[in-house]
């Protein structure tokens, strides 16, 4: 996957010379997680820019540089070091085009790894989009395979939006056959992984890989389950969702973001407002546990959802 | 000018390069003996990046205050009556902005800029169109500085649709991207990283894009206060403007004042141009209360930032004559005793009026004229009394307007008469821009959606497959995602 996100950026930073890349690590690094890897060779220092430690203040360096007419990509080298830049991306990132009465727009691309990854401790393994949701002005997605995230990655730098890019710690080195031909993947649609009949399963990130192991045990056991990788984290993707809710009658959301606030909290009162009458069982949401991410290999499994706990919730859904 | 007063010269004086060969300057006594220090006191040969960057001072803070009052740089008749009319502006729609206030025609936080004029002129009006400002929530004078209209600013402040941002900014976000304005921001220290962003721009389409402008980098101006200067982002953006050698000016506004928290007492070393240098940039302090003054350390700020050579930090010596806002009850800077000196001021001046009204003809132009001398000397006495023991009455004395008016009529570039009718030309402005935001409309609901984002496909698909942005009502239906 990280092949795909570079040639989605190789691609775009040749067509378009305002796009450029900012971030720790970014240039003669080549990324802490390869993504940006020859890019600073390719394009020179400025464009791929090798920041300080300050991710407060680069992230509104770009915002600054994206109102006078650029198109930076900012990096988080992990998404929890967001945090520190979350004055700027609420403040300014969601604001600046409201407040400033449509004058100034803010294309900009905030990306960077987050989720749950091999022990890496509570610090390392945030999962920051139930904490932007709220921002009003913000795009936000979520790539899981290389194919959607060059598509994504190239659509989210072409969009006049701020988008917020969430790729994931494990998932960088799966590899797909992606097509050669230049493609985009649409920002605000979702994803139909498998159709089913018997219930929807909303996901995005890494559980689409839980929810799909799941779904192998759950055919073997005679069930349909139709799966839907949303992709979009806001706004949703009503239309997708909503059309396969009239199908099946019931929903399961699996997400990796904590119980409390996240996406699967809003996802679950947005379809309760416009599907309810089509609901056949309650919603059940998945999600990781409102705890620390521990570092212990047995608690860190415990505390994300796990293929297991996706088979018996889809057992209780369709009783 | 007197070889002690602050010169332009003195700043123009190059950063020179530590190199190999060159010997470091000797170590105070008790210098530690880590390899850094063994490594500074061989010359630097470990440290080809390090620069030695001016800190240069005024003579306001020198006290030397002789100094300070004495020569101001030559200005051309046409540059002074321009300063004048810009510093006249800020003003008097300062004040209508504390009336509007009042009888309520304007809500929520106002920070007024009286007092601080000298800065935005200073160093606004040396800009081109195309370079940018970056301000922070006392940003009025700042948008008018850089010719955002009156009515503009006005109609913003009323939240009206007619506003230079619809009505959606208010007092603390004035944007105006045909006047290069970035905002206009609440929280302190907030616009600093956008002012960089803005710079980096710049650098960027020089170097990048291959576009030059006939005159140099674009050039872009942040300006912020005393206490955002204990905030990380500025530290932050003096590390990076330096490092990549951005073309902008970091302008502190040190009016002294945080709200009620003294400069004094939040911060550790409260001489903030001398944080300059700790980046590699210089720091120069210069009177802010002297728009002349100001005008000749912003020349040397621009033109060294156009030419490529890297940001400036210059702190203004400046006061503000009102409340931190219009909500501020501004207790802490209570003047001093003075009933004696007030009291005695006002009891000539009822003299002066009995008298005056009780007297005929030609025996009252000349005890007029000895009694106004009479008055004048009591004023006076009781400012110099006052200065001693009151901070707001001691800047009083150095209000930037009433400075240059002096300056102008002295030096002949003007007459009493035609300053005075420069100012009703600005009170006829500004009085015109209430009438115009009176009359302008409220935003209607419509407009609420409307900017959330650029491309309002944003707001997401509908159940009904459709782009939520192609009913052409959405603007004005629930913002839900």
């Amino acid at each position: 996957m990280f092949e795909a996100l570079r040639e989605a950026l190789i691609e775009e930073m040749k067509l378009d010379p305002t796009v450029c890349v900012m971030g720790e690590d970014v240039g003669h690094y080549g990324g802490s997680y390869k993504v940006t890897k020859g890019l600073a060779e390719m394009f020179g220092d400025l464009r791929v820019l090798d920041t300080p430690i300050a991710e407060n203040s680069f992230t509104g360096m770009g915002i600054g540089a994206a109102m006078k007419g650029l198109r930076p990509v900012v990096e988080g080298m992990n998404m929890g070091f967001l945090l520190l830049a979350y004055n700027q991306i609420s403040n300014n990132c969601g604001m600046l085009h409201y407040t400033s009465g449509g004058q100034f727009k803010i294309p900009v691309v905030i990306r960077g790894p987050g989720g749950v990854g091999r022990q890496l401790g509570a610090e390392h393994s945030q999962r920051l989009e139930s904490y932007f949701q709220s921002i009003p002005g913000l795009q936000m997605v979520a790539c899981s395979t290389p194919y959607n995230a060059k598509g994504l990655m190239k659509a989210a730098i072409r969009s006049e939006n701020p988008v917020v890019l969430f790729e994931h710690v494990l998932l960088y080195n799966m590899k797909e056959k992606i097509p050669d031909e230049e493609y985009i993947c649409c920002l605000e649609e979702a994803e139909m992984v498998r159709p089913g009949e018997h219930v929807t399963i909303l996901t995005y990130s890494r559980m689409r890989y839980h929810v799909m192991q799941a779904a192998k045990t759950l055919v073997n056991k005679g069930y349909d389950p139709e799966v839907i990788d949303i992709r979009s984290l806001k706004p949703f993707d009503l239309h997708t969702i909503g059309n396969s809710i009239k199908k099946t009658h019931r929903v399961l959301i699996v997400e990796e973001c904590m119980r409390t606030g996240g996406i699967g909290a809003s996802l679950r009162s947005a379809i309760i407002d416009n599907f309810w009458d089509y609901l056949d069982a309650p919603i059940m949401c998945l999600s990781s546990q409102d705890v620390p991410t521990p570092y212990a290999a047995t608690l860190e499994d415990a505390t994300v959802v796990q293929p297991a706990q996706i088979v018996a919730a889809v057992e209780q859904i369709c009783q | 000018m007197a070889a002690t007063s602050f010169t332009a010269a003195k700043f123009l004086a190059p950063v020179a390069a530590r190199s190999g060969g060159e010997r470091a300057p000797p170590l105070p006594a008790g210098a530690s003996s880590s390899s850094f220090a063994r490594a500074m006191r061989r010359g630097g040969a470990h440290h080809p990046r390090l620069r030695t960057a001016l800190a240069v001072s005024s003579d306001v803070l020198a006290g030397n205050k002789a100094q300070a009052a004495a020569a101001n740089p030559a200005v051309t008749r046409e540059e002074a009556l321009e300063l004048y009319e810009d510093m006249v502006l800020g003003r008097v729609f300062e004040d209508m902005c504390a009336q509007m206030y009042y009888r309520g025609k304007m809500f929520g936080f106002v920070h007024l800029y009286n007092g601080q004029e000298a800065v935005s002129t200073g160093f606004i009006k040396y800009l081109n169109q195309a370079d940018c400002v970056v301000s922070t929530y006392r940003d009025h004078v700042h948008a008018l500085s850089k010719g955002v209209p009156a009515r503009s600013v006005m109609a913003e402040l009323f939240g009206k649709a007619t506003g230079c941002c619809r009505g959606q900014g208010g007092s603390m976000h004035m944007f105006s991207a045909p006047h290069n304005l970035l905002g206009g921001f609440a929280f302190i220290g907030e616009g600093i990283p956008v002012a960089t962003g803005a710079a980096f721009a710049a650098k960027y389409r020089h170097e990048v894009l291959k576009q030059s402008g006939p005159d140099g980098l674009d050039v872009t101006v942040a300006f912020f206060g005393d206490g955002t200067c204990n905030n990380g982002q500025f530290f932050e953006c003096l590390n990076m403007a330096q490092l990549w050698k951005l073309p902008i000016i970091f302008v502190v506004e040190n009016n002294l004042w945080a709200i009620g928290m003294s400069h004094l007492r939040a911060t550790s070393d409260p001489e903030i141009f001398k944080k300059g240098p700790a980046f590699g940039m210089p720091g120069v302090h210069v009177d802010g209360m002297d728009v002349l003054k100001v005008r000749e350390v912003a020349k040397e700020a621009i033109d060294r930032a156009r030419r490529g050579e890297g940001p400036t930090l210059v702190e203004c010596e400046t006061y503000r004559f009102r409340g931190h806002s219009l909500a501020d009850p501004d207790e802490l800077r209570k003047p001093g005793k003075d009933y004696f000196p007030v009291s005695f001021y006002f009891f000539a001046s009822l003299v002066k009026f009995l008298v005056l009204t009780r007297l005929s003809g030609e025996m009252e132009n000349g005890i007029k004229a000895s009694l106004a001398k009479f008055v004048a000397m009591l004023k006076m006495a009781s400012n110099i009394v006052l200065m001693k023991t009151d901070e707001k009455s001691h800047y009083a004395a150095r209000d930037p307007i009433t400075a240059l008016k002096k300056y102008i009529i002295e030096e002949n570039l003007a007459t009493e008469s035609e300053l005075k009718s420069i100012e009703k030309k600005i009170e006829d402005v500004v009085e015109e821009a209430v009438e115009f935001a009176d009359a302008s409309p409220h935003p209607p609901r419509s407009q609420l959606l409307e900017n959330v984002f650029a491309d309002p496909k944003g707001f997401g698909i509908g159940p009904d497959g459709k782009y939520r942005c192609e009913d052409p009502k959405f603007t004005q239906g629930t913002a839900q995602v």
